[in-house]
């Protein structure tokens, strides 16, 4: 009677995962379309002027993508609480850090890594400097998976409530600022010709120090809620 | 029809598999159950019985580790068990059945055996079998019925390669062939050296041949929080079965 490897137990929770992710992936195209409409409407509250719009371009756009990564973040654990299998991941012999940091991991690739992909369409609905094109998702591409691992934790410590949706807003969005001031300024420093490297190197290591902690943190606030 | 039962001596000697010291939980000034002694040996199935609201449940969260005792201690095979380090020797069975709706029995059942490994000898597929799904593997979760999902749940169980089970209300929704089928597991188990600990409010019949040796009066706080003295009463009685 031996435990599984605890690479086994990671990738049945990948495959598994990816799967019900694919059973439903009618919903996996609402955060997509959630940041497209959200971009859409900037042009018709402030006109069409292209000055004006790629002035606020790049704010936009990350807003967008950060709104629309927090809307996902809820059903991160909340199936998975309201099923029981939350438990059994608690119960399971193998590091439970570990295994958050997968479920993450795939929660990011499902939900944010998309939004990354459309994020050219979405700066040129906002005539997007052409120069930022490939800097613009850069920068999401390191600053989503803080969201989402800052998300994580947050998510964590409120899924045994019943109507999270607010507070867990109150708590991630102020941990998201400095993600925010960093992406975005990267990107605002590209277009007034500035150095851009220096944010983007914050992000990196926000980023690497997040993905030690965070599965940490988040384990220990899923204990929390769980008992 | 039952079968024989053992002898319980059997497996005595061996180390206590679960071993409970004064357990005792309470919230907000209110106990919920305990202090409670017991041990619970190789080869035993130990039944909580209690009426809805005793602290059967609670009491099977805390033993598996997810619910800190407020006094007492809990040994799982002669070590402490602490939160922070959950032990690979148990498998709980809780209301919550812990199954995908959108995945089918077998897709469960192989998602359960990567995480928790499994049990030599059994595959998903004769797991399912085992508890009397055979030709259900394809059948998404969700169309099954409330002691279908139950099934396979137990299925889940059986196949994890651990020697004690905590099983919440293992006869709800099942049929009586469906309860004949969790005795003869609990049999089975017990025969292999494992044991388990079952709650049941005691409606469902426990027919003849229940293989249970210990019945854990967990009806410690009838009146939950009335006296302590109340929850002192609840000991651990022996029957024969």
């Amino acid at each position: 009677m031996k435990p599984g490897s605890t690479l086994a137990a990671c990738t049945a929770l990948v495959r598994r995962d990816l799967t019900l992710v694919w059973r439903r992936r009618g919903d996996a195209a609402n955060p997509i379309l959630f940041a497209l409409i959200v971009v859409a409407l900037f042009p018709l509250a402030l006109g069409p002027e292209p000055e004006q719009l790629r002035r606020i371009s790049i704010g936009v756009v990350f807003v967008a993508v950060l709104l629309a990564g927090l809307l996902a973040l809820d059903s991160l654990f909340r199936a998975d609480w309201e099923d029981g299998s939350l438990e059994q991941l608690v119960l399971s012999p193998h590091p439970l850090s570990l295994l958050l940091a997968c479920k993450i991991g795939v929660h990011w690739a499902t939900t944010a890594l998309p939004l990354i992909l459309v994020s050219p369409l979405l700066g040129e609905l906002l005539h997007l400097d052409p120069a930022l094109r490939w800097l613009l998702p850069s920068a999401l591409l390191l600053a989503t998976p803080l969201l989402s691992l800052l998300g994580a934790v947050c998510v964590a410590l409120t899924v045994g409530m019943r109507r999270a949706g607010m507070l867990l807003a109150l708590l991630v969005l102020p941990l998201y600022v400095p993600v925010l001031i960093f992406g975005a300024g990267a990107c605002d420093a590209a277009q007034a010709g500035l150095p851009f490297l220096a944010p983007l190197l914050w992000l990196g290591a926000a980023l690497a120090l997040a993905l030690v902690l965070a599965p940490l943190a988040c384990a220990a606030a899923l204990r929390i809620s769980l008992s | 029809m039952p079968p024989a039962p053992r002898q319980p001596e059997d497996h005595r000697d061996r180390p206590a598999l679960l071993e409970a010291r004064g357990l005792a939980l309470s919230r907000n000034d209110e106990p919920i159950f305990g202090p409670l002694d017991f041990a619970l040996h190789p080869g035993e199935v130990v039944l909580v019985e209690g009426d809805n609201g005793a602290g059967k449940t609670t009491l099977l969260r805390v033993l598996s580790g997810l619910l800190a005792p407020t006094s007492g201690e809990i040994r799982l095979a002669g070590e402490p068990l602490t939160l922070a380090r959950l032990s690979p020797q148990v498998a709980l069975l809780s209301h919550a059945n812990g199954l995908k709706p959108e995945l089918t029995a077998i897709e469960n059942l192989r998602f359960a055996a990567g995480l928790l490994g499994t049990r030599p000898g059994l595959s998903p597929t004769s797991a399912l079998a085992a508890v009397g799904l055979a030709g259900y593997d394809d059948v998404p979760t969700r169309q099954l019925s409330a002691g279908q999902k139950k099934r396979v749940a137990l299925a889940r169980v059986l196949a994890a390669p651990v020697g004690l089970w905590l099983l919440d209300e293992p006869y709800a929704n099942l049929d009586r062939a469906g309860i004949e089928l969790v005795n003869r597991l609990l049999e089975n188990h017990a025969s292999r050296g494992g044991a388990a600990l079952i709650t049941s409010h005691g409606a469902y019949a426990y027919t003849s041949g229940t293989p249970r040796r210990i019945r854990l009066r967990g009806d410690a706080d009838a009146g939950a929080g009335e006296t302590r003295a109340a929850a002192r009463a609840s000991t651990v009685t022996e029957s024969r079965a």
